[in-house]
């Protein structure tokens, strides 16, 4: 199926490419946004960048599948990363991490069961004076403890209808 | 929400400057509190300068470059390739990522106008022709905050076209990373921004200043390294370079995390304190009824002091310095001089909670997952070290495994094309060198869960 662009990307995409003196440069902005709207890149939304940047399909592939962030399958309604690297580690992270995956019933890299929430590891998300941390989409959250993790989840599961997920997909890269 | 909570307990030993404003509970983002305070007073002095002047104070001022290297920001503006004709462009670095550093996000999140200013001034200083800021992406509300910010600097005359009515016009822009930690490496921001893969780029000649974004000269500097710009310029370079200590000038944000009672971001007069002062007096020390074991002084990729470690040599004046850990001064050369490097300022502190293969199998796992896996070293390098340190920790150890570490890390350094090889390489090596006897027996000892019950790996 074809990727049909909503008419907010079209804007933001003919406003966005004059800013750059090459326009290759709009790219990851780009992939930004699909990705805000559809919560993953899809390889029609990769055919539709390429034509508006006079690329190959390839060449948006290859920035899609190198950066982290970028997904080519769709996450749970909230996408959790709990910060793995060392500050935040030497703080209980991990615990913090298999609290989030215990709430849903999930596994690391996959989407829960109910289809709410997809938890991931992420490398240092530069607040390690307030580890350990952990992103829950746009948001960071601070000092978490398993209590803290347990309210945040209980406010996910109140806010987040469950629902059966789309097909399990590993959402790692590496 | 919460963005980036304001911290209003300023510890006395404080000498702040760039974040002098971050923390008060009365100071907002917008432009209007900004102009408040004197806000862009800096950048129309500036425009009343001639570039060279405003290149001059930031010379003299003996500016450092605050992300890692330490390389004075004003040699890098002079080695700008100004007789090729192209387009000059200079670029923020605000990937903030290296493990530890969290001082960045104070500036962008609670004072972005002050980057702003600061690059406006940069980007006159070098007769910029396009400026941009590159975020790391896990920094969304920081990216809107910016962007918001330089919205209502342009409303203002402030950037964009014929700023302050100079004549001189400079468009600025946000863009955001997708969290990859090598696009903190110059070349490989920049190959990002080209919107490519980050991979860096070989210098020579590929060095920015003169082939840089679009293989036009460039500017890369740090956030906070931006921010001082607007306050050597304002002060006067002579007047800045009385702050601080000869070499090491200014103030600097240093990052403390890890086991102390009091983590956090604290800006310092350059040099003017000891380690042993942001770990026990500012960062009120370790935890009730617990040992130091291992100090990290500069961020992850730094190579780590061993509690007890003492640092012995000759200063530049002939004079011998005998040091202990907490007598390390706190400023570019300091660290050096004990074997390490001050880095991105990121202190982080362990103590004997965990066990040091842990530390280590932790560092190695963010280095083997961040390698861009261009050169062949560092992409099965940093694999084959994090493998190894994944398998010691989880309880089977071997003790050749310590030769075999060292000798993966010496075959990395040196021999690819960024410095993320030495990155990777330096804490194997060094944790290898330092901790030989700890992970000797914990390959005689073959426990999975290390000393205690904090899991790292």
């Amino acid at each position: 199926m074809a990727f049909e662009p909503s008419q907010p990307l079209r804007e933001y995409t003919e406003k966005l490419i004059p800013r750059y003196p090459q326009k290759r440069s709009a790219i990851m902005m780009i992939l930004h946004f699909i990705q805000r709207e559809q919560g993953f890149i899809s390889l029609e939304a990769q055919e539709w960048v390429a034509a508006q940047l006079d690329l190959q399909p390839i060449q948006v592939r290859e920035v899609v599948t190198f950066y982290p962030f970028y997904r080519e399958h769709p996450v749970g309604k909230k996408f959790i990363r709990v910060c793995r690297t060392l500050s935040c580690a030497l703080n209980g992270g991990y615990k913090v991490c298999d609290k989030f995956l215990a709430e849903f019933d999930a596994k690391l890299g996959h989407t829960s069961p109910d289809g709410r929430v997809t938890v991931e590891f992420a490398e240092c998300l530069a607040s390690c004076g307030t580890a350990p941390v952990a992103m829950i989409d746009d948001d960071l959250y601070e000092n978490l403890t398993e209590d803290k993790v347990k309210e945040l989840c209980d406010r996910i599961k109140a806010e987040v209808p469950a629902e059966t997920p789309a097909p399990a997909a590993d959402t790692h890269h590496h | 929400m919460i963005v980036a909570p304001k911290r209003t307990e300023i510890h006395p030993k404080e000498r702040r400057m760039i974040l002098k404003h971050a923390d008060d509970p009365n100071y907002d983002t917008s432009i209007d509190c900004y102009m408040r305070h004197g806000g862009y007073e800096v950048l129309k002095k500036a425009l009343a300068m001639k570039p060279e002047e405003v290149q001059d104070h930031v010379m003299k001022a003996g500016i450092r470059g605050r992300g890692g290297a330490g390389f004075p920001a004003g040699m890098k503006w002079k080695f700008l390739d100004r007789k090729s004709g192209k387009p000059i462009y200079l670029i923020c670095n605000a990937d903030e990522s290296e493990p530890g550093t969290f001082k960045d996000r104070q500036i962008m999140h609670k004072d972005p106008h002050q980057l702003v200013e600061g690059m406006m001034i940069a980007a006159w200083a070098t007769n910029t022709a396009k400026a941009f800021i590159y975020i790391r992406e896990e920094m969304p509300h920081g990216a809107l905050i910016l962007e918001q910010a330089i919205e209502e600097a342009r409303a203002k005359g402030f950037v964009g076209d014929n700023i302050g009515g100079s004549g001189y016009s400079c468009d600025l822009i946000v863009h955001r990373g997708a969290a990859a930690y090598i696009c903190g490496e110059e070349t490989g921001l920049i190959e990002s921004l080209e919107g490519k893969r980050a991979y860096p780029r070989i210098k020579p000649p590929y060095f920015p200043a003169a082939l840089g974004l679009y293989m036009c000269p460039t500017i890369v500097n740090n956030v906070e390294t931006l921010c001082h710009v607007k306050h050597a310029v304002d002060m006067g370079g002579d007047e800045y370079a009385k702050l601080g200590t000869p070499n090491n000038s200014g103030t600097r944000i240093w990052s403390l995390s890890g086991h102390v009672q009091r983590p956090g971001y604290y800006e310092l007069e350059n040099g003017k304190h000891t380690y042993g002062e942001l770990i026990y007096d500012i960062g009120g020390g370790l935890k009730p009824g617990r040992s130091l074991l291992a100090v990290i002084p500069g961020g992850s990729s730094s190579k780590v002091w061993r509690a007890g470690d003492r640092f012995k040599g000759k200063n530049r004046d002939g004079s011998e310095y005998d040091w202990g850990i907490e007598d390390v001064p706190l400023n570019f050369d300091g660290p050096a001089a004990a074997g390490s490097m001050s880095g991105s300022g990121a202190v982080i502190v362990v103590d004997d909670s965990v066990d040091i293969v842990d530390v280590l199998a932790n560092i190695n796992a963010f280095y083997a997952h961040e390698s861009c896996g261009q050169c062949t070293p560092c992409r099965e390098g940093s694999l084959w070290m994090k493998k190894i340190t994944s398998r010691m920790a989880a309880g089977q150890a071997r003790v050749e495994d310590v030769d075999l570490l060292a000798s993966i890390g010496d075959q990395i350094a040196g021999r690819t094309i960024c410095a993320h090889g030495e990155a990777c390489a330096w804490p194997t090596q060094s944790f290898v060198a330092k901790f030989r006897d700890k992970f000797i027996e914990r390959a005689q000892r073959q426990a999975a869960s290390g000393t205690g019950e904090t899991r790292l790996i």
